[in-house]
């Protein structure tokens, strides 16, 4: 469109500028603080540019946070999440979506409200359970007088506590569920005359179809495990046994007590916990943004 | 809704729902039903049978000034964090959508911040806004102790509003540019031949047909203020100095695993599970009302 | 009310030209109907003078003026959008109104002039409502009116009717021809129908991959095309073309049949010349005995006629016959086809070639009797 707005444009560039500088530069601190010593970091102002330690803290920090144990751990975490995640929300929306039988809706919403349950309002509960999972149902057979004594199973410590948990979604099912939704009668039709079963429909027809929903899917539940914070912290106190996340709180002194955090070896720890998940989303923008969008509506 | 073509081998679609069912029963709704369970009873979970209170345990919480610090604290946390963000979403967002030479750029970056888990928004900006070190402490050189988040209940909590407004912004941003950008194109060339220049557009056009995503978001970015801002909190005030920054869901926690108080924490969790249920049932009925143009 | 000039106009996305060079004049209050395939640039063309789109080369000037860096707002013209694009958000009076209270105009004048245009559109009903709850015709409606009520001096039709189902095309086609001729608005109307270029057009403009092939009548671009496109393109069917050679007794075919030609209209053709042969369907007539024998494929049945699909030197052909006969598959079927139906284009290029001895074009003139007194 033809517009003659040059003073609006200025504005609007100098907005963005803004806007980006106010993004971005909080991440370019965090990096340039992570690349000088000591004595440095410390310097008011602190300097714009990198400076010479990078390897030397990185190394540091690497052995006293004893990252590459708990990166590993928080990867192990986000992929098992989100191949839980992307499993179960498929299975569950082809069962409601494909066979018709009076609960599922009744399922879908059980499912579904979830949503209104997020892990923070339900902690101390949860912890509980964690401690034993078998516990709701050893509870209920004492109710329902049945004499039956279930083993423990504890979770703590454990990579099944940290991503069992975590793993029913709402969001994906919800997601699988409107993309199901989508699929044309006549492809089921086609298949079941074709002769395929449910399952094969659900290999060969739905699973190859939604790979676009799968990869928006993943990139955004990756993200979310990968960031997971309140959870491991609670049920993790081995020390072999923390994520990357958590182990920001052991590295620097609490906030309330003690003196301020080495700055530079704290800052390159906090690169080293953002970096994985903001590669993720730069690389997969398009599919982040898409999954977003689409589990949010 | 109801597709013509179905399977009808219910065993297999029951084998096929029965994990999640599983899990959300044990994990979503077992934990749920205690904590409602725990809020009427006295008597930690651990040995002992639970002794029926009745209201006892909220009207504990109630009468403690601690605890409605805690909800003001949420309260004025939400308010600030959300009008910030949005208010920064948004305008970014009108910007980028003027699609002017080299908007791309942006686009492709203001969305970064979301992807950063919340302790390390926290330790990022414990570092860039600390009195002594960093990048704001410039200030404290001009003016000695204008600024010191560890001292002053105001500094930590404009701290942790910063923080996480600045998360939040860029989540924002990605919303409300998708709104914008599903505004038909022709709709603005209308609007221009109409006589109605960007400004007047925005105000006529964009705002009033993104005022859904807008609705969404304000309640979206409540809800996660409330829950979310957990890992912000503890990396950087630990909800000091003075309870300043103590979010419910930060009492509920520190109540719960240091206090080991389970009623209380858990009347504490019932109250705020209510009002994140409120919330979002607020959303629900909104989606299913949403406005449906053409 | 304003002419418009169009002068060597090019517009370039990247390195795609979509328009390549455009001259048009179009006179003070006539209706201009730009017709062509999707994808010609006819829709880029409108666009570029209601400022939607920069002009990348070449200029364009409204009543005079050059407008080449003007804003929509600045150069009077009102635009028909295709999906109507009505403000979903605004009643069907804010929709009318909204340029007006842009503009600045006090709201009970407003209220005034969109009563008078809604009237006029038979939408006074309608006024409160949302875009959403009107059919598609009241749609299209307002959208004329947001148009109509800033009495612009150019009003611009971007496949108006594209949208609608055919019968309410034909009453909506009907209404837009009533309007212009109550507002003598100069209009540019873009389609892709021929029908609705036809009937709606003072003057036509057949444009194809971003130029224009040709500007006339609809009568003369029916009768006398231009090119070879222009043929293949207007008519329904289009106009049959075949390959053929000039000798001294007529247009050899590739099967060695000849067709007639009047010399006298083509006095310059050498023989031996290579030209394309147009022929309309309906000049084409089932003979009896010899002549030039077509096969027979397969029919049309149209109710008032019938297309006869034939195959004549390995080029098929269409022929729209009046008769009931029948012909068996493969049928040999003898035709006639007067040497004055005949057009000739040059292979190459695919212009027409120049006629000796033109033939007359019928025009439409008022000829029954005297109009009424107003």
């Amino acid at each position: 469109m033809i517009e003659r707005t040059p003073v609006l444009n200025a504005l609007t560039h100098v907005t963005m500028a803004l806007g980006l500088v106010l993004l971005i530069l909080p991440i370019w601190i965090v990096f340039v603080a992570s690349t000088h010593d000591y004595v440095t970091v410390n310097r008011v102002p602190l300097p714009l540019w990198p400076g010479s330690d990078l390897i030397a803290n990185y190394s540091k920090v690497w052995a006293t946070g004893n990252f590459g144990q708990t990166m590993l751990n928080s990867l192990v975490v986000a992929i098992g999440v989100t191949a839980g995640k992307i499993i179960l929300a498929s299975l569950s929306a082809f069962s409601i979506v494909f066979f018709r039988y009076r609960l599922r809706m009744v399922f879908f919403w059980l499912i579904f409200i979830t949503l209104m349950l997020p892990l923070e309002v339900r902690i101390v509960p949860t912890y509980a359970v964690a401690s034993n999972a078998l516990s709701p149902f050893q509870q209920m057979f004492d109710w329902l007088g049945i004499a039956v004594a279930l083993p423990e199973w504890n979770l703590l410590n454990s990579y099944t506590g940290l991503i069992l948990p975590l793993v029913a979604t709402a969001t994906g099912t919800f997601l699988y569920r409107q993309f199901f939704l989508t699929i044309p009668d006549e492809l089921a039709e086609a298949a079941r005359m074709d002769g395929a079963g449910p399952i094969r429909f659900f290999i060969d027809v739905l699973l190859p179809l939604s790979r676009n929903n799968m990869a928006a899917l993943a990139t955004i539940m990756f993200v979310y495990a990968w960031n997971q914070y309140l959870w491991p912290l609670l049920i993790t106190t081995r020390a072999d046994m923390q994520t990357a996340a958590t182990q920001l709180q052991k590295i620097v002194p609490g906030p309330l007590f003690g003196q301020p955090p080495v700055w530079n070896e704290a800052m390159a720890a906090t690169l080293l916990v953002m970096a994985p998940p903001l590669l993720v989303v730069i690389f997969m923008q398009r599919w982040f943004v898409r999954g977003l969008i689409a589990a949010d509506k | 809704m109801e597709r013509r073509a179905t399977f009808d081998n219910l065993w297999i679609a029951a084998a096929l729902i029965a994990p999640q069912l599983l899990l959300v029963f044990v994990f979503f709704y077992w934990p749920a039903s205690q904590a409602v369970y725990w809020a009427f009873t006295t008597q930690p979970p651990f040995g002992g049978s639970n002794e029926w209170v009745g209201l006892q345990n909220f009207q504990q919480i109630f009468a403690d000034a601690v605890y409605w610090n805690s909800v003001v604290v949420s309260l004025v946390f939400a308010f600030l964090s959300t009008s910030l963000s949005i208010a920064m979403g948004l305008l970014l967002a009108v910007m980028v959508d003027r699609q002017l030479p080299g908007y791309s750029v942006y686009r492709f970056t203001y969305f970064w911040p979301y992807a950063i888990a919340a302790p390390a928004v926290g330790l990022a900006f414990r570092f860039i806004f600390a009195p002594d070190a960093g990048f704001v402490s410039a200030v404290n050189h001009w003016f000695p102790n204008l600024w010191n988040p560890a001292l002053d209940g105001v500094d930590a909590m404009a701290l942790i509003v910063i923080a996480n407004a600045w998360k939040m912004a860029a989540y924002n941003f990605i919303f409300f540019l998708a709104a914008l950008q599903a505004i038909p194109r022709t709709l603005n060339e209308a609007a221009a031949m109409d006589g109605a220049g960007v400004l007047r557009r925005v105000r006529d056009l964009q705002l009033p047909l993104i005022l859904p995503t807008l609705f969404f978001l304000l309640v979206i970015n409540i809800t996660e203020s409330f829950v979310d801002s957990f890992g912000i909190v503890d990396i950087v005030t630990g909800g000091g100095p003075a309870r300043a920054t103590e979010l419910m869901v930060f009492k509920i926690y520190s109540d719960g695993f240091k206090g080991l108080d389970y009623s209380m924490a858990a009347a504490q969790s019932l109250v705020l599970m209510v009002m994140v249920v409120g919330l979002t049932f607020v959303q629900f009925r909104y989606v299913e009302r949403r406005v449906h143009y053409n | 009310m304003a002419p418009i000039s169009i002068r060597r106009v090019t517009k370039a996305f990247g390195k795609t030209e979509v328009i390549r060079g455009v001259d048009l004049e179009i006179e003070n209050g006539s209706f201009v109907v730009v017709l062509g395939p999707s994808g010609c640039g006819k829709s880029t063309l409108l666009r570029m003078i209601a400022g939607l789109e920069a002009i990348s080369g070449g200029e364009i000037a409204i009543d005079g003026k050059v407008v080449n860096d003007l804003e929509p707002r600045q150069r009077g013209c009102a635009m028909v959008f295709q999906n109507y694009a009505l403000y979903p958000h605004m009643t069907v009076a804010e929709n009318i109104g909204y340029g007006l209270k842009v503009s600045g105009m006090p709201s009970s004048e407003r209220r005034a002039r969109i009563d008078t245009v809604a009237a006029a559109l038979g939408l006074t009903d309608f006024l409160a409502r949302k875009p959403g709850q009107l059919s598609g015709g009241q749609r299209q409606r307002v959208a004329m009116g947001r148009a109509m009520i800033r009495e612009p001096k150019v009003f611009l039709f971007d496949e108006p009717l594209s949208n609608l189902d055919a019968k309410l095309r034909v009453a909506m086609r009907i209404e837009i021809r009533k309007l212009h001729q109550r507002l003598a608005a100069t209009s540019v109307f873009v389609t892709h129908d021929q029908v609705e270029a036809m009937t709606l057009a003072d003057r036509l403009l057949v444009m194809n991959r971003g130029v224009i092939e040709q500007v006339g009548s609809p009568l003369e671009i029916y009768h006398r095309p231009a090119t070879t496109f222009v043929a293949g393109f207007i008519g329904a069917p289009g106009m049959n073309l075949i390959e053929a050679t000039v000798t001294a007794d007529g247009l050899r075919l590739a099967d060695g049949q000849v067709l007639p030609l009047d010399h006298r209209r083509y006095p310059h053709l050498v023989t031996e010349t290579a030209v394309t042969v147009g022929i309309r369907a309906e000049a084409i007539a089932i003979g009896t005995g010899d002549g030039i024998i077509a096969t027979f494929d397969f029919a049309e049945e149209l109710g008032n006629g019938r297309h006869i699909h034939l195959e004549i030197a390995s080029t098929s052909l269409v022929a729209h016959i009046d008769s009931l006969a029948v012909f068996a598959p493969r049928a040999r079927v003898p035709l006639v086809i007067s040497p004055r139906a005949i057009h000739l284009f040059d292979p190459v290029t695919g212009r027409r070639l120049p006629e000796a001895v033109v033939e007359q074009i019928p025009t439409a003139v008022a000829s029954f009797g005297e109009p009424l007194p107003a």
